[in-house]
């Protein structure tokens, strides 16, 4: 694959910023937009819009054909037995709300344990430490070594202090980049009787993901970080757990029929997508799925690595820098650090103004950088349109900050 | 002069660099932590009154922050030192943005005056008097303790 030939596809690096060419190097928070996803959009507003489900008139059958095409290339993305696993949400984050709700609330109580990770985003964390003490069941987090790896060794005395009824971990750490040992994982999980949660956030845009080989129950990922609009993302989960949970969000287009004594909910996926959903947005995030399959996940997974080993390389040069995180093989395209005696909001601000846009601050994982003794760190993440040439400009950046203001 | 220059002008560096009022006082008349949940960072202040209890004699401050955020909070403690608490619980915000003389987007905002409310919030908790509106309802960004 070439990145910078794809790199034509998005209009965005066609600016320059404070006079130089944009480097982007923070899409683990957000991912650019290729023609292809903006064109889809603009043509299906033009040509195809109307609300789904609902018309019997051309216009909402085609809408709805869209719309229902959309979802069979995402469930087939995360290797899905059935469309009709895969509903559409605002975003990871309201999918797991969605599973910690719908399932937490009738499935968990006091004895009961939930376990996460101190590696997860707030996003996978906070619903579930919520849900926990709403329900009166305990919370654990499964804390980590020195080096940022999960301490599986704690495993059997979590199994030790109740019964563990849920294990949620990210699949790609979004701040240090670690490929977790999500199988692993899930296979305890599963020798407890526990459902296995996944976010794949920071994975699904970066790493093929297939839910039969992971052997999870829920996978939740967002179309933003993939190419893909905002505010659509994706919940999978197995249709017999799906089919016994109760919905979330309530009201129209999730019922059977609405009676004055009761209600009787519709089915899957329909019971888990109340309201007006985010149309268009889930036919541009199939149209991003389109467009990373085109350009191959395997592809986009070793032009990141090879960006990584470079950018470690370069990185190591720059005096007083601390990384953070695994080895290479075992990481994707994050890299978490810190100049020593410069805040990371200098560090970011200084490039900026070298046309550099990192991330800088707690990436919503403050457990994680309570553990790492840092109130934040500086954040660089690529992609598939990723040139090596940003890198540069990162660390010529990262010396002039050193110089600067280095004490 | 470059916007870069601008930022990291000469006397913000010294500031950062050499802050001014840097440190604790044990016996602190007034004292407030202020955090900024944005980035983490942490500020402390201390203040001792004159003997007539409003006139700031004494103000310090530790924590941790980027350099704007400390070059700012290094100002703000020669700026007021001197003047009476009741004076200082109301400057206006403007007064240390125009010592501060650097153009500020809206999150570096919040670095630069981290300082300041932290002091106003001392001074107001030592004095008894009310909070001032802009940390009475929820849209403060500035976490303070």
């Amino acid at each position: 694959m070439d990145a910078r030939k794809l790199r034509a596809d998005f209009p965005i690096f066609e600016q320059e910023v404070r006079g130089k060419p944009l480097a982007y190097l923070d899409s683990a928070v957000s991912a650019h937009k290729p023609r292809q996803v903006l064109d889809k959009l603009r043509t299906f507003y033009e040509t195809s819009y109307a609300n789904v489900h609902r018309g019997v008139y051309t216009l909402s059958e085609l809408a709805t054909a869209e719309y229902e095409g959309a979802r069979e290339k995402v469930a087939r993305f995360v290797n899905a037995n059935e469309a009709r696993e895969l509903i559409f949400t605002h975003g990871a984050t309201e999918s797991i709300n969605l599973v910690a709700y719908a399932w937490g609330l009738d499935n968990l109580g006091p004895g009961d344990v939930v376990v996460v990770t101190e590696l997860e985003h707030h996003s996978n964390f906070v619903p579930w430490q919520y849900i926990a003490k709403r329900t009166g069941a305990a919370f654990r987090a499964i804390p980590l070594d020195d080096r940022g790896e999960l301490r599986l060794d704690t495993l059997d005395e979590i199994a030790r202090s109740g019964n563990v009824k849920v294990v949620a971990n990210n699949l790609v750490s979004n701040a240090l980049g670690t490929i977790n040992p999500v199988e692993r994982l899930g296979a305890w999980a599963h020798e407890q009787g526990a459902i296995m949660v996944v976010d794949a956030a920071q994975a699904a845009p970066h790493h093929a993901v297939d839910v039969q080989q992971l052997d999870c129950d829920f996978l939740a990922f967002s179309a933003h970080k993939m190419c893909g609009p905002t505010s659509v993302g994706a919940l999978w989960g197995r249709a017999e757990l799906l089919e016994a949970m109760a919905p979330f969000n309530l009201g129209g287009h999730m019922i059977r029929s609405v009676k004055l004594e009761e209600t009787t909910w519709g089915q899957l996926p329909y019971k888990f997508e109340a309201g007006t959903q985010p149309i268009a947005e889930a036919v541009g995030f199939g149209a991003a799925i389109d467009y990373l399959n085109d350009v191959g996940l395997d592809a986009i997974e070793d032009h990141e690595r090879e960006l990584l080993v470079y950018a470690l390389e370069r990185m190591a040069e720059v005096p007083g820098l601390v990384t953070y995180g695994p080895a290479p093989e075992r990481r994707a395209g994050i890299i978490s650090f810190n100049l020593e005696t410069v805040h990371p909001h200098d560090v970011a601000q200084i490039l900026d103004m070298e046309g550099v846009a990192i991330r800088a601050g707690h990436h919503c994982c403050q457990p994680l950088m309570a553990k790492l003794g840092v109130a934040a760190t500086n954040r660089a993440s690529f992609y598939l349109y990723t040139i090596p040439e940003e890198i540069d400009r990162l660390v010529e950046g990262l010396h002039k900050a050193q110089k600067l203001l280095a004490q | 002069m470059s916007e870069f220059d601008q930022m990291y002008r000469e006397v913000i560096l010294d500031h950062y660099k050499n802050p001014r009022g840097h440190g604790e006082l044990d016996d602190a008349d007034a004292h407030a932590e202020g955090q900024n949940p944005l980035c983490g960072d942490e500020v402390s202040i201390f203040v001792a009154f004159g003997e007539d209890g409003d006139t700031i004699d004494e103000v310090k401050f530790s924590g941790r922050g980027c350099a704007i955020s400390q070059a700012a909070t290094s100002m703000l403690t020669e700026m007021v030192k001197g003047r009476s608490a009741a004076e200082v619980a109301a400057l206006p915000r403007d007064e240390l943005l125009d010592e501060i003389g650097i153009p500020l987007t809206p999150v570096r905002l919040k670095c630069a005056l981290l300082g300041l409310s932290t002091l106003k919030l001392a001074l107001h908790k030592a004095r008894g008097t009310p909070l001032p509106e802009e940390w009475a309802g929820a849209s403060s960004d500035l976490e303070l303790k």
